[in-house]
């Protein structure tokens, strides 16, 4: 092929071809890994290497037979060990949007308001936990909350307590760290709704004779509900999934699925259950996401 | 109850609707309304006229309660209003950009005021439905803001502003975002509303033909100060200032020397070219003293043969004409060393071309003593 040609061939064909890479990384990334648990999650446990029954099996006459289980998810669904901690992980998720939700909208709305260079500076402060590793920041909140760390230390100095009380390893410090790990997700959809409010209808509002608190409700609350459901989506689906967080400040007394699933494949083993156990995950969380892209493209049709 | 003026602004010791009491708004360093006081009467419709950064919006913003002043007081009815909270004031806004609630249908924008103030369900509908009928949308009032034309949406606007009968209608460029010919339209149904409800308006406008068509009085800002409050006759007449005389229509600024003087005139020089006029003025003007005569276009005569009966005459080369169909604006070269604009209406249809004013014509122009005016700054 000569340059020219070449050089032809790209120009009548960029458009596909920038379109193109995304759909090959999805295709290789995500779809065919995808495939390969879904495959594994309905193979049988072995002991063997790989530690799973193949998915075709060629017989003894040449004919080549399937072998599908559906024996996992049943297994899933019988052991309520799983039930209760894919509903405790749902239920993590939930608290911790809801104050994801509570402590960054007020945020949110300061940032919104503030002038000139407070308002880049705040902004640049929630954006500026991305530049430390996450795993160190989780590292920290384990120096902070530990008994002889220094959320202990700091009340045992000031007389409040006289021992160190139990942080670490708990409930409360699973909250503490997905509130902390997950509130910029909150935070930035919801900044981005709220610049595009124009601040005359808040002030038609009040002119109309609307208080305050009556003025939040009735405009400024439905005219940012596009942000706070994406913040809230941003925060709960990879909240629901959380591994390293309950693992880390929670050690084994909090119950979520990531940990579960980490379990059965390296402790276990049993690749085809914790195949099944992320697939069940998958479409735990893919309902929201559905609905996500549904209010997504709702809005887009308004704007247009 | 004695008869209400139609000019209660002429009257001595008429009682003003709303006083303006020393007002002064600074933003940091920056004064943005400074130290002004002005009454307004019941049932004006006022206009706030000035370029942008000159004050309006600040002052209609404190008359909404939006921004509290620096220092002074405003009184509406009677009452104190300097400390109310906007949501608690008998007034009423109209926004530039209307502000309408896009979550919300052109009813419910409406009856949103009404809600507020808990008005029995029935009579918010009764209410709601007038409006729209006021402003001709009956068959909107189920439709969202994003699906109505801008002209649609300033009437939704002004009926949302107008449903809670306030004392005081403020009015934010209210005609600025619409094209010219609903913008002509649409200053009378304002003017027509306005008579119909009785409400005092105050319009902030920027465009001088605007506040001359709607005010019963226009106050002229700049730089956070009025420069002059009059009728539009008067101010168009008499402007006080070169600046306003310009603002306001345009003007041929000349600057003279006063001589003697009779019977309220006065005989002027222009010392460059030597050329004398005469201007009527009541002011005591002592001689010598260094004034700008002002003189309106439209009160030049204009001619292709030589004039008689005017007081002031001299001639001219047209330079450039600018055809506006009902009349001609020409600009005038004359001994003076400066071009004179002359604005003449075009009365006769022209037959052939001998008739009509043409470039390069030699042409006599012509004014009385009373037309023009003298101006100090």
């Amino acid at each position: 092929m000569s340059g020219s040609t070449l050089g032809n061939w790209l120009q009548t064909r960029w458009q596909s071809i920038v379109a193109g890479i995304p759909f090959i990384w999805l295709l290789v990334f995500f779809l065919v890994p995808f495939f390969i648990v879904l495959k594994i999650s309905l193979a049988e446990s072995l002991i063997a290497s790989p530690p799973f029954s193949k998915l075709l099996d060629w017989g003894d006459g040449g004919l080549p037979s399937l072998n599908i289980s559906i024996d996992n998810y049943a297994y899933l669904w019988e052991d309520s060990l799983y039930v209760r901690t894919y509903l405790n992980s749902i239920k993590i998720a939930l608290i911790c949007t809801v104050l994801c939700l509570l402590i960054g909208y007020p945020m949110a709305y300061a940032i919104v308001r503030s002038q000139g260079t407070t308002r880049y500076i705040l902004l640049l402060l929630i954006i500026l936990p991305f530049w430390t590793s996450f795993l160190l920041r989780v590292y920290a909140w384990m120096g902070l909350l530990a008994d002889q760390g220094t959320l202990n230390s700091f009340l045992m100095w000031l007389g409040v307590i006289e021992k160190p009380i139990r942080l670490l390893y708990s409930q409360f410090a699973v909250y503490v760290g997905i509130v902390y790990s997950y509130l910029p997700f909150m935070i930035l959809p919801l900044y981005a709704n709220m610049e595009k409010l124009d601040t005359s209808l808040q002030e038609a509002a009040a002119d109309l004779g609307a208080k305050p608190v009556a003025g939040f409700f009735t405009v400024t609350l439905p005219l940012t509900a596009p942000g706070i459901l994406a913040g809230s989506l941003l925060v709960f689906i990879p909240a629901t999934g959380e591994f390293v967080i309950p693992d880390l400040l929670g050690g084994g007394n909090v119950l979520m699925i990531g940990r579960i699933l980490f379990n059965e494949f390296n402790s276990n083993h049993d690749w085809p259950v914790a195949s099944a156990v992320a697939i069940a995950l998958l479409i735990v969380l893919v309902v929201p996401m559905m609905l996500y892209h549904k209010v997504q493209a709702a809005e887009a049709r308004r704007e247009s | 109850m004695t008869q209400e003026s139609a000019y209660p602004w002429r009257e001595e010791g008429a009682t003003p609707f709303i006083s303006i009491r020393n007002i002064t708004k600074r933003f940091g360093n920056f004064t943005a309304v400074d130290d002004i006081s002005l009454d307004i009467y019941k049932g004006e419709l006022f206009g706030l006229l000035g370029g942008s950064g000159c004050g309006k919006t600040t002052l209609l913003r404190m008359l909404a309660g939006f921004e509290s002043p620096t220092s002074g007081s405003i009184i509406i009815d009677g009452a104190d209003m300097t400390q109310v909270p906007p949501y608690e004031r008998p007034v009423n806004m109209m926004f530039q950009s209307y502000a309408l609630f896009p979550h919300m249908s052109v009813e419910k924008n409406i009856a949103y005021g009404l809600k507020r103030d808990g008005v029995a369900r029935d009579e918010v509908k009764e209410r709601v439905a007038d409006m729209l009928a006021m402003v001709e949308l009956s068959d909107f009032g189920k439709r969202k803001p994003r699906q109505l034309s801008g002209g649609q949406r300033q009437r939704v606007a002004l009926a949302r502003a107008l449903v809670k009968r306030p004392k005081v209608l403020l009015l934010d460029e209210p005609l600025a975002a619409l094209d010219k010919r609903l913008r002509e339209q649409t200053q009378f149904e304002l003017m027509n509303i306005q008579d119909r409800t009785g409400v005092t308006f105050v319009v902030v406008t920027h465009d001088q033909e605007e506040a001359m068509t709607l005010s019963t009085r226009i106050a002229v800002m700049d730089a956070g100060r009025f420069m002059q409050i009059g009728e539009p006759a008067e101010i168009y007449e008499n402007p006080a200032t070169k600046y306003i005389a310009n603002f306001i229509g345009s003007a041929n600024l000349l600057p003279v020397t006063i001589g003697g003087k009779s019977n309220a005139v006065y005989e002027v020089l222009h010392e460059p070219s030597q050329t004398g006029f005469t201007v009527s003025s009541d002011k005591a003007l002592k001689s010598g003293e260094e004034f700008t005569l002002a003189l309106r276009p439209e009160k030049i005569l204009i001619d292709k043969s030589p004039l008689t009966d005017y007081e002031n005459q001299i001639t001219g080369i047209v330079r450039e004409i600018a055809y506006l169909g009902k009349l001609s604006t020409y600009r005038v070269e004359t001994p003076l060393g400066i071009t004179l604009e002359v604005t003449a209406p075009n009365q006769v249809r022209p037959k052939g071309t001998g008739h009509r004013i043409e470039w390069d014509d030699e042409v006599y122009l012509g004014w009385n003593a009373d037309s023009a005016i003298l101006l100090k700054d």
